[in-house]
């Protein structure tokens, strides 16, 4: 069997509308639904966004290889998709991501390192959520769009939506992939968020593929459509065009911080890289899909657009790339100084309060792991955690 | 020496490039000592059971040395390259600095790079035999496997296990009695040191070296007295998975028919001589491929697959033809896609290209995958055929003996004739015994007399 190429010319049926707003040959085109009106500095500052992003994943691939952390999720070609829609959110609304958002959380100001600490193991994650308004990767894949509708019904609880103040009306925004739409908590999801009407926008980076698993094998509907059935609206944008993205995402959030309820966006992208870094997509995907998708690229665009209309220069993005380049060696040094967390660490954050289960499997832990002998290695801490519990 | 300057060797150890994998191959350096490389640059491409992927160097600095050849099957952990980090001094210092890989992390079995930091753990009063020199490279252990069977101290050369698995009460009972758990040879399932092991261990009998000469748990090939251990991986591993797969979800069954093929190769003989296959090579197996697509296209539910999950037999009406392949990498049935709507100079041609890239071990994914009916052409190693086992999802697959010069009765006297021997192996769940026969009973028809793939 050989495998269509998605979105490609001809032997394809015709595709479904797209928002867009910019092509990727960097014209900027108008949609009746959907405008947005763009100054030379928030274009130049979506620019950087998207290159800083890029910057970093490509640093955290390196560092994969290199043995230094466990395990990559790469964003390679999904940059647009979450720098628009995490650049439409306000501070108060609230983001529950996957495990690949890491553009969404750099638009949140998490530091990207923090994000490595979880990819090299030393934590579970490492940022209070509650700082930035953006949840802690979700690995299950689908299961933070039901935690997303429940903050969203929540929120509505709250009367933090339809007030009319856009400093308290607040909207919930789920990330997930197209993989996940198959998932039975994503279906419940739509349900509960259908019928109680909450703030949420279900924000699908459609990027082809589910690990191996092509959209066809997924779905016979565009998946935007599937909201219709659920009793919203849904609707696909271009998912490498950061204005469609952006212009899209913030009439949803809107719509939601009305009282309105949800909406389904689907951003049509493309992972040009692997699933993670323990994947090979070169086994299931044909190279000259990959080609196709190349020059469709989100970033390219963007620069296409400030070159040519005069709004940036060849410092600007001389700039832009050194600050990358610092940026990742900011990533790099921190990822190899991170400390290597206490082996009893890992029952700190099992409950809130003291547990006495929870104490006396991590007193008998640190015993166990005190019968080692260690080699010029500290044991101080773990002694002193297996003193603590006695 | 009154080196002024001082080099600062870094090496790079081979990390784990997936989720849990404990090794990869060697493909490709993409650096040579003495290059000049900055943090990033590609230097090595490797294969591991889950992907080909490059390195980047997480170093800047001259390479002083390759440590391992191109080729090679290198343990997660393994230095593998070594790169002056503060070069420009006169002459880069040789690599020969002994590197502590054997005791410390080798196996990795989830995510983490190699540990190269002292917290590598070492067991409680190791064996005095055991502390000895341990920074012996590992394929250099392989590479002399008769003195471990001769001098049980030179056991100590192989890399001692890290850990040894063994219950807490076990633990416990070797702490108490000053028992090494990692000097014993484990006896439980998986590799596990049992209470026995310990309590046998505490007692003051001398049988050290016996125990010693268990310890041979090397990951490399380890020849010990009269067998040779060969770990199973790569292509060899999958062959087998697939090959148990196919052999206990399929029911095969296997047919075979003797047939004169004299037509055959007169046909070989007249194509060989045609303008229209200038330098296209052409073998009988060209005739037997096409021999199976006359089959398939008159019998087509032998050019099916089993769908466990929804109860269905699918019929594909394409055929992908799949040709096993002996390569240097192992058993690979690469297939020529779409090989029912070629013609026959075309099929010569794609049948040629999947065997020349095939034997060069190139073959890409994509042309493994999606196979619908497989030729193994057994007789280009002299035998007359044998029983098939299918390749895994395909409904058929025909085996081709050798070709030679048999006494035969030919219209009626008994000629020298080209005879050869075909086997097909089919799964009973999709193809009776009356269609399988007539498949074959086509293909032999078209081997006797090529005027029928017309019909």
């Amino acid at each position: 069997m050989t495998v269509p190429v998605v979105g490609g010319p001809g032997g394809r049926p015709p595709q479904p509308p797209l928002v867009q707003l910019l092509t990727p040959e960097g014209e900027r085109v108008e949609h009746p639904d959907y405008s947005i009106d763009v100054t030379p500095d928030e274009l130049r500052a979506f620019y950087r966004d998207l290159v800083l992003v890029r910057r970093v994943d490509a640093e955290a691939t390196a560092l994969q290889r290199q043995g230094e952390l466990g395990l990559w999720a790469s964003l390679l070609g999904q940059e647009a998709a979450q720098v628009g829609s995490a650049r439409a959110l306000a501070p108060q609304d609230y983001v529950f991501p996957t495990y690949r958002e890491h553009g969404v959380a750099w638009c949140r100001d998490v530091d990207p390192v923090t994000l490595l600490g979880l990819y090299r193991g030393v934590n579970l994650g490492g940022w209070d959520p509650a700082e930035h308004n953006f949840h802690l990767y979700t690995i299950v894949i689908g299961s933070q769009t039901l935690h997303a509708t429940g903050y969203a019904m929540g929120v509505q609880r709250d009367g933090a939506v339809g007030t009319g103040d856009p400093a308290r009306d607040t909207a919930v925004i789920a990330y997930f992939g197209d993989g996940a739409t198959s998932q039975g908590d994503v279906n419940e999801a739509f349900v509960f968020a259908s019928v109680n009407n909450a703030p949420v926008v279900f924000f699908c980076q459609n990027n082809q593929w589910a690990i191996s698993e092509p959209n066809e094998r997924q779905t016979r509907v565009p998946l935007y459509q599937r909201a219709a059935g659920f009793g919203f609206p849904g609707l696909r944008v271009d998912g490498n065009d950061v204005l469609a993205v952006h212009a899209v995402t913030r009439a949803a959030l809107d719509r939601a911080r009305r009282g309105e309820g949800p909406t389904f966006v689907e951003a049509f992208t493309y992972r040009m890289g692997a699933h993670t870094t323990s994947d090979d997509p070169t086994r299931y995907r044909i190279e000259a899909e990959v080609e196709e998708w190349k020059l469709k690229d989100p970033i390219a665009r963007v620069k296409a657009l400030l070159a040519r209309t005069g709004q940036a220069g060849e410092e600007f993005f001389a700039a832009v790339e050194a600050e990358a380049d610092r940026l990742a060696e900011h990533v790099r040094s921190e990822c190899l100084a991170m400390p290597d967390p206490e082996p009893v660490s890992m029952f700190d954050h099992a409950y809130r309060d003291p547990h006495p289960l929870v104490a006396e499997e991590r007193a008998w832990f640190a015993e166990y792991h005190a019968g080692f002998e260690q080699s010029g290695v500290d044991e101080s801490g773990l002694a002193a955690a297996a003193q603590a519990q006695r | 020496m009154a080196d002024t300057r001082q080099a600062d060797i870094k090496h790079f150890r081979l990390p784990d490039a997936g989720e849990g994998l404990t090794e990869a191959d060697i493909v490709q350096w993409k650096v040579a000592v003495g290059d000049t490389v900055k943090v990033n640059d590609p230097i090595v491409e490797i294969e591991t059971a889950k992907s080909l992927v490059e390195l980047p160097c997480p170093f800047a600095g001259v390479v002083t040395a390759l440590l391992v050849a191109e080729g090679a099957t290198v343990e997660v952990g393994t230095p593998i390259i070594a790169v002056d980090t503060a070069p420009g001094g006169p002459e880069p210092a040789p690599a020969t600095e002994p590197v502590t890989g054997a005791n410390g992390r080798t196996a990795v079995l989830v995510g983490y790079g190699p540990r190269t930091t002292s917290a590598a753990r070492r067991p409680r009063r190791a064996a005095a035999a055991l502390q000895q020199s341990v920074t012996v490279a590992p394929d250099t252990v392989a590479a002399r496997p008769e003195s471990v069977a001769a001098q049980p101290e030179s056991v100590a050369a192989q890399p001692a296990p890290a850990h040894a698995l063994a219950k807490p009460p076990v633990r416990l009972l070797a702490k108490q009695l000053g028992v090494d758990l990692t000097t014993l040879a484990p006896s439980g399932p998986g590799g596990v040191v049992t209470r026995e092991d310990v309590e046998q261990a505490a007692r003051p009998t001398g049988t050290a070296s016996g125990v010693a000469t268990h310890h041979v748990t090397a990951h490399q090939v380890t020849t010990v007295e009269r067998e040779t251990r060969i770990p199973v991986k790569g292509v060899r591993r999958l062959t087998a998975d697939a090959m148990v797969t196919s052999a206990f979800t399929a029911p095969h069954v296997t047919e075979w028919v003797q047939v004169d093929v004299s037509r055959t190769m007169k046909l070989v003989g007249r194509l060989r001589a045609d303008r229209a296959f200038e330098g296209v090579k052409v073998s009988p197996l060209l005739v037997v491929a096409k021999a199976l697509l006359v089959a398939v296209q008159r019998h087509p539910g032998v050019n099916a697959a089993w769908d466990e999950a929804s109860r269905e037999i699918v019929v594909k009406h394409y055929v992908n033809l799949g040709i096993a392949a002996a390569t240097p990498r192992g058993l690979v049935v690469p297939n020529v896609k779409d090989a029912d709507r070629l013609g026959l100079r075309d099929l010569a041609v794609a049948l040629n290209a999947l065997a020349a890239t095939a034997r060069e071990g190139r073959t890409p994914p994509a042309d493994l995958a999606g196979g619908t009916v497989t030729i193994t052409n057994v007789g280009v190693f002299g035998v007359d055929a044998g029983t098939p086992i299918l390749n895994p999802g395909e409904a058929a697959i025909l085996a081709v003996g050798q070709i030679r010069r048999m006494p035969w009765v030919h219209k009626g006297k008994v000629r020298p004739r080209w005879v050869t021997t075909l086997a097909l192996s089919f799964d009973h769940r999709m193809v009776d015994g009356d269609l399988g026969s007539r498949a074959l009973a086509e293909v032999a028809a078209v081997l006797e007399d090529p005027v029928r793939a017309l019909w």
